[in-house]
């Protein structure tokens, strides 16, 4: 029957003094967590491992008993994740536990060397295994993190903005890619139909590179605009990215390029029949104000 | 049999397609459709699949066959009110429908058609 259970209970305290000293020298990061944190954290978990080895089976963590551990663990870890502590240094948190937890057994059973590997062989199970759970918990939060943004970037990056009655435009800011170019594909498209458009003037300014592979995208996405009956100008192309295209062997002959917006908005309002007249010292804003008046 | 009812308007012939096309359809379609055009000597097919929410490569290839049939018949075809799935299924089948005219709806098709039947009498000096 293992000791480990009634050594952990009766020198619970001696054990997080120990460790908290241990922690100190490898992965104490003041700069991300106070001391009272720290504190509240460590006895929150050994409080935890105390009562599951109560159960006196530590070698199944998926255990009733063993709830409250792994429930301790995953907010610790998912915090940790959260404030920016690398992997290793939280699972250090755990693994610098063993230290003292192996010193207090060797103390406690010094008359029987046996026992005392059998001891501290199942403390580093029991250990390791917390640390594995740990590890889990903490790429669970990161992925987390990681897919959310990515939902945040592909919301954030695809505005369709109506410029005018009939012209919308579609700022593509980073690179394109075939999820990216899908969700582009179906909110300029969706836009088209919604606002009656005939003319939609892609800006890729904000693309860093263009290659292959993006200017295949572009061209489906204005392909299936055109399909619907939709004019596609593509704007913001950047000499480099001219000096890219042309080097690529990458055909846009049949695709409007302009370099600059402006360009690409002032041809759109060209085909809609319409023109930006300039009024002389802003007469046509008074003028507009002075009916207002009337 | 079923069939896809083509109407005369003027110069021009109105196709609108209201029911799943599948591929005997279709086939008649392109059929009766150039008949009439040499019938009527029609100039323009407005073509409206504003309805049709599935599309295989067998009707886009109808709709580029159509559209070229119609060209060497010396009429225009216009394809209005392509739904932008249908439009997204079509680039992924790599049909581009080059050469076939698009427009967003009915109407604007028809000012397409009405400004290229312009052009045709310029070109023989009309």
């Amino acid at each position: 029957m293992s000791k480990l259970p009634e050594i952990i209970q009766n020198h619970e305290e001696g054990i997080r003094s120990e460790w908290l000293k241990a922690m100190s020298t490898t992965v104490r990061r003041s700069d991300l967590m106070t001391d009272s944190e720290i504190q509240s954290q460590t006895r929150e978990l050994l409080a935890a491992i105390v009562a599951g080895v109560k159960s006196r089976d530590i070698t199944d963590l998926d255990a009733q008993a063993w709830t409250q551990t792994r429930e301790v663990l995953q907010s610790i870890s998912a915090s940790r994740a959260r404030q920016g502590f690398t992997p290793s240094e939280t699972t250090m948190f755990v693994l610098s536990l063993k230290q003292p937890l192996f010193t207090v057994i060797r103390k406690e059973l010094s008359k029987t060397p046996d026992i005392v590997f059998d001891e501290l062989w199942a403390a580093t199970l029991l250990l390791d295994k917390l640390a594995l759970l740990t590890t889990d918990a903490f790429l669970e939060t990161r992925e987390q993190i990681i897919f959310r943004q990515q939902q945040e970037l592909m919301e954030l990056s695809t505005p369709v903005v109506k410029l005018w009655e009939g012209i919308l435009a579609l700022p593509i800011i980073g690179t394109l890619d075939s999820a990216r170019t899908q969700v582009v594909m179906e909110s300029l498209l969706q836009a088209v139909v919604q606002s009656n458009s005939r003319i939609a003037i892609i800006d890729i300014t904000g693309v860093p590179t263009v290659d292959t592979l993006v200017a295949q995208h572009l061209l489906k996405t204005i392909t299936a605009a055109r399909l619907m009956g939709a004019e596609c100008i593509i704007s913001g192309v950047r000499p480099q990215i001219a000096q890219t295209i042309v080097h690529l062997g990458i055909d846009l002959s049949g695709v409007i390029t302009k370099a600059r917006m402006a360009d690409a908005f002032a041809l759109a309002l060209q085909r809609s029949g319409r023109a930006v007249v300039a009024t002389q010292n802003g007469a046509g804003a008074k003028k507009q104000e002075a009916k207002k008046e009337e | 049999m079923e069939r896809i009812p083509i109407l005369r308007m003027g110069q021009f012939l109105l196709v609108t397609i209201q029911v799943d096309m599948h591929d005997r359809l279709a086939m008649q379609l392109q059929d009766d459709l150039t008949q009439r055009i040499s019938e009527w000597n029609s100039k323009g097919v407005l073509i409206d699949i504003s309805t049709l929410e599935i599309v295989d490569s067998f009707i886009g290839r109808m709709l580029a066959n159509i559209a070229a049939m119609a060209r060497v018949l010396d009429a225009e075809a216009v394809v209005v009110g392509m739904q932008p799935a249908v439009a997204i299924t079509l680039v992924e089948l790599g049909m581009s429908l080059e050469g076939v005219r698009t427009a967003l709806n009915v109407e604007s098709g028809m000012e397409l058609l009405y400004e290229l039947r312009g052009d045709f009498h310029e070109e023989i000096g009309g």
